[in-house]
């Protein structure tokens, strides 16, 4: 390469870079934003101060002040999500595992391509007030169990969908092996197929978990102060007629936790899972 | 093969055929059955009185509901094509720029994993007409602010801000993968051949881009039309019904005003109208697959 296309082919790069910057900057402000009114009074936020001395009175609140509920909801939220999404992992793995690898007539493995389609088109709103309804009926409403459920039926065909591109991807041989061995149903789910499928598994529950963590309009629906979640939690803040702003930064940023674990420890299984679902 | 051993294969699939038959499929029969009835609570007691189809009559003549579906497809348009757009331009920066853009990658996708109802307190502090930081600013030049949720011209673009800032990341990591997996030996062999970085991009990567920029834009487009969270923090609607929604016409309706019957007739038109594209998008399938 001469010297002036390599200067030329430098300057396109930095321009690049620059462009980069500017749009983690974007992405990026707003969260600092929310942190930094998390730490102001409230006053110190109405004043519009830039400069203000950093105060955990808003956390302490948040967490700690009698009539706050956040750490209950907190709690519902951990509650919730862990069980729903780890009985969807088991779920669709198997499910999965059936569906994918062995022969089933054609309309059974469409009912659930059509299932995952529908879910994933229909607005939660809409399957929120069908749960609602029955939830009340057997006098389940207001109660975790209808939430863990709803929360179940919402995420397992996407679960299902993010699967099937990874078991494609086992060689049939390795099983075929295993059952020429002698090997049980049960001994080659556990000795061969798990293990192989232990990325997709993580990929689809990190997924899941951040699905239902995140998840609104169902669990508004189906809980109340005692069951709520976080984001139901948040949600209230907005709605109350003096709106105290600092504490719903304060409890925004604590709501994001999971999110940041999972960027930091899970990144490469996150963007493998959301370009796994579209792209095939 | 024989050998598959058919007890473990149909115990594996029946808790997903159970939930699918009793919370996916149920539901859905009941509120189908709902949405031809009145109902009212009387002490923990549902009571049913048979309207026929009433419910459905009525969505013509719903002022909420009208408004919900045009600013739906507004935000629609808008958002996915704006996100589309940016995330094209970012992904090609990033994979032009290689290894470098390996932190960048990583800090773009955040809001991918905030709750929408977090990413819409956190814009609702910074729209705020009194201390939000877009007034703070435009203050400290000498310009006064606005208030941007509070007014009708403003507050559709300001929602639609909200969910491109939002849903951007998604459209930027399907399109990076694509951008990824093109193949090398054409791009350089449009530079042997002595084309201009423009030209390269305008007649070799953007036409082998189309299926993944469609694909994308597909995607975006079904998560845009249920928009529900941001909605709720930012607007609930308002001001007026100029930030009104599909999604949030049906909870007004179901769950605030407590309409049920109604309620669930907009929800089953909803499946009926998603049901219809799903048959087509089949159907296409299926005809491609037969002409291949």
């Amino acid at each position: 390469m001469s010297h002036a296309v390599s200067k030329r082919y430098n300057r396109t790069t930095n321009y690049l870079i620059g462009f980069l910057v500017l749009a983690v900057f974007t992405t990026l402000a707003p969260f600092v934003y929310i942190a930094m009114s998390s730490f102001k009074t409230q006053i110190s936020l109405l004043m519009g101060d830039v400069k203000f001395t950093p105060t955990l009175m808003n956390y302490n609140e948040v967490l700690f002040d009698r009539t706050s509920d956040y750490l209950r909801n907190f709690t519902n939220s951990v509650v919730v999500t862990s069980i729903s999404t780890s009985l969807v992992i088991v779920i669709a793995f198997f499910a999965g595992y059936s569906l994918f690898r062995m022969r089933w007539p054609t309309y059974v493995v469409n009912i659930f391509l059509i299932w995952s389609m529908a879910f994933n088109l229909i607005p939660s709103v809409t399957l929120a007030s069908a749960w609602y309804d029955l939830a009340r009926s057997v006098g389940l409403n207001n109660d975790y169990i209808a939430l863990i459920l709803a929360h179940m039926t919402l995420h397992l065909p996407m679960a299902l969908w993010l699967l099937a591109s990874f078991f494609r991807e086992i060689p049939r041989e390795l099983e075929d092996a295993a059952y020429v061995d002698g090997a049980s149903f049960v001994t080659l789910v556990r000795r061969v197929v798990a293990p192989l499928m232990m990325p997709g598994l993580m990929a689809t529950g990190i997924l899941i978990f951040v699905f239902s963590w995140n998840e609104f309009p169902v669990a508004l629906a189906l809980t109340n102060n005692d069951t709520g979640t976080v984001p139901v939690a948040i949600a209230k803040y907005a709605q109350e007629e003096e709106i105290k702003y600092t504490q719903m930064a304060a409890a925004s940023v604590l709501s994001a936790v999971p999110a940041l674990l999972v960027l930091l420890f899970g990144q490469r299984f996150i963007v493998r899972g959301l370009t796994a679902g579209a792209v095939k | 093969m024989a050998h598959h051993n058919s007890l473990g294969k149909v115990l594996s699939l029946t808790p997903a055929v159970l939930i699918f038959a009793v919370l996916a499929l149920l539901p859905v029969i009941n509120l189908f059955i709902v949405s031809f009835h009145e109902v009212s609570w009387l002490g923990g007691a549902k009571q049913m009185e048979w309207v026929g189809v009433d419910n459905y009559i009525a969505i013509g003549d719903d002022p909420l509901f009208k408004a919900g579906v045009f600013n739906t497809i507004i935000v629609v348009l808008v958002a996915t094509t704006a996100q589309v757009v940016i995330g094209l331009g970012l992904a090609l920066a990033c994979s032009s720029v290689g290894d470098k853009s390996r932190p960048f990658r990583a800090l773009l996708i955040l809001p991918l994993l905030i709750p929408g109802i977090v990413i819409g307190a956190i814009w609702r502090l910074m729209y705020n007409s009194e201390f939000g930081i877009f007034n703070l600013i435009l203050e400290s030049i000498g310009l006064s602010g606005h208030d941007w949720l509070g007014s009708s011209s403003t507050a559709l673009a300001a929602v639609i801000v909200v969910d491109v800032w939002h849903w951007m990341p998604f459209a930027f990591l399907l399109l990076l993968a694509a951008v990824e997996s093109l193949p090398r030996d054409v791009s350089e062999a449009a530079k042997i051949d002595g084309a201009t970085a423009w030209q390269e991009f305008r007649k070799v990567t953007l036409p082998l881009l189309y299926p993944a920029i469609f694909m994308t834009f597909l995607f975006r487009a079904v998560m845009a039309s249920k928009i529900f969270d941001e909605v709720f923090l930012l607007t609930a609607g308002g001001p007026g019904t100029s930030t009104e929604v599909v999604s949030f016409t049906i909870f007004q309706r179901y769950f605030l005003q407590d309409n049920a019957g109604y309620g669930s007739a907009l929800s089953v038109s909803i499946i009926f109208v998603v049901s219809v594209i799903i048959v087509i998008a089949l159907n296409a399938n299926k005809s491609k697959g037969m002409s291949q």
